[in-house]
């Protein structure tokens, strides 16, 4: 399987403190990595340089066989307008409060080079339905809608230029375990679906167990631990993550 | 040829969190099973069946050793070595139903088919048909088995186990919260595994289900770790 993504040697320094150091990994189509570790352990930061959203100091970063380090600004951007998607852990960070809900979908669209209103709308309505909302609150604003529905609208978002590689920043942060839930339901669908691969970084090992294939553990801007999702949680090696492991509450 | 080989295996769980403390649960353990051949894997509780069979499935890692399922070498083997093995090769029936809430009795059982490619209708009767053989009220088909008892989710654990001809089955006390008649229908999917040429390793504690479907016990009690001399 050729990887559509490959991360080497990846750091990022803020000032004399690490962001994250020697990270790397590669990523399949149709594969999830889940990311995990506490809040200052690196993830995020990482998640973020792989993005574009910060420069790494020192590393590699291809995507489809090119080099994303030296690739001409106008060119990063198309890509992340069209192939990639971020899913921002706050919706607001990835909608526009001001825009109505098919507006906030169609946008992308848009960006990617559609210019047929009537098709745009559709589409739209249709991804509406796709992460369950009503596809009759088209025209209302993202401010309407609840934290949950908020966060289904910038999936559809997202997903909607049909992107091959979304990187998620805890997604399911913040909302209800219900909502949760059917978050998740619908994001391991579209994974199938489309034959999506997609970084998931967050604190809740529950998530990770049920949306990625393959997990790595962050320490201190470090990977750990990296292996298949279940077994890294059911016979973990490291002394941290047997600490994490092991501090997850039983519902 | 075997299907599966376990050679020189060993286990042991540092805890790096309780003073490194290192817990040997089995050393040089070795196994070969053949195509058609069901194997029980023996011993009283806490001499390592789990462990060996959570090791065969790529859950726990192994110490040392080797085991090989259908060539594949899986010690310090990739995880997508493993995962693909468990895609299509690799079948395993956990006592545990660890599932998206919210996902669909059917849909949880038509998992690992669609995750072959196969068409989601194909898949879905696939899957129904298998639930209905294991007596599984068809009202419950639509819902998802977060909510249902023990024996009717180990019944769809089973199923989805069993939807796709795995080659290699490993069973952990596929029978044990089924009443009599459920626990036939499960001895019979595990009869006609074998006759396809499955090879199945499992834990049955139910003596009347491992005498019907096994050929023969390993006891992995024989694998105790010896204390240094």
């Amino acid at each position: 399987m050729t990887p559509l993504l490959e991360v080497s040697d990846l750091t990022v320094r803020y000032g004399t403190r690490i962001g994250c150091a020697d990270v790397g990994f590669d990523l399949a189509p149709g594969e999830v990595l889940g990311v995990v570790g506490e809040s200052g352990s690196g993830k995020t930061t990482m998640l973020r340089s792989v993005a574009g959203f910060v420069a790494p100091d020192a590393g590699r970063l291809h995507y489809a066989g090119r080099d994303l380090r030296t690739m001409a600004e106008p060119e990063r951007r198309r890509l992340l307008r069209t192939d990639w998607a971020f899913v921002h852990q706050h919706a607001r960070d990835g909608l526009r409060m001001g825009v109505s809900a098919g507006g906030n979908v169609g946008e992308r669209l848009m960006a990617g080079g559609a210019r047929h209103y009537g098709d745009i709308r559709a589409t739209a309505a249709d991804w509406l339905q796709r992460v369950e909302i009503d596809p009759a609150r088209i025209d209302d604003r993202p401010a309407q809608f609840s934290g949950g529905m908020q966060q289904r609208l910038q999936i559809a978002r997202a997903l909607v230029t049909a992107p091959r590689l979304v990187l998620m920043d805890e997604p399911t942060g913040g909302l209800d375990v219900s909502v949760q839930a059917r978050l998740l339901d619908l994001l391991r669908g579209l994974v199938r679906e489309m034959g999506l691969a997609a970084i998931v970084v967050t604190h809740d090992i529950g998530v990770v167990r049920l949306l990625a294939d393959r997990l790595m553990v962050m320490k201190d801007g470090r990977v750990v631990e990296t292996g298949l999702t279940d077994q890294v949680l059911d016979d973990p090696q490291h002394g941290y993550t047997q600490l994490l492991v092991s501090s997850v509450l039983a519902a | 040829m075997s299907a599966v080989e376990v050679s020189g295996l060993s286990k042991a769980f540092v805890l790096h969190n309780q003073g490194a403390a290192r817990i040997g649960v089995l050393q040089d353990a070795a196994l070969t099973v053949a195509p058609g051949e069901c194997v029980a894997l023996g011993g009283a509780s806490g001499s390592g069946k789990s462990t060996l069979l959570r090791m065969l499935a790529g859950n726990y890692l192994a110490t040392e050793g080797s085991i090989r399922v259908l060539g594949t070498e899986l010690v310090g083997a990739p995880p997508r070595t493993i995962a693909a093995l468990r895609r299509d090769r690799l079948g395993h029936v956990s006592q545990f139903l660890r599932v998206v809430p919210r996902v669909p009795a059917r849909d949880v059982v038509a998992d690992p088919l669609l995750a072959l490619g196969c068409a989601p209708d194909e898949a879905r009767a696939r899957a129904e048909d298998l639930l209905a053989r294991l007596n599984l009220p068809e009202r419950l088909w639509s819902l998802s088995p977060t909510t249902f008892s023990g024996g009717e989710q180990q019944r769809v654990n089973v199923a989805r186990g069993f939807v796709h001809p795995y080659p290699v089955l490993l069973l952990d006390e596929p029978t044990a919260s089924l009443d009599g008649t459920n626990r036939d229908v499960v001895l019979s999917l595990i009869e006609a595994a074998k006759s396809r040429g499955a090879a199945v390793i499992g834990i049955f504690h139910d003596d009347v289900a491992r005498d019907r479907v096994c050929d023969r016990v390993v006891d992995v009690a024989e694998y105790a770790p010896q204390a240094a001399a």
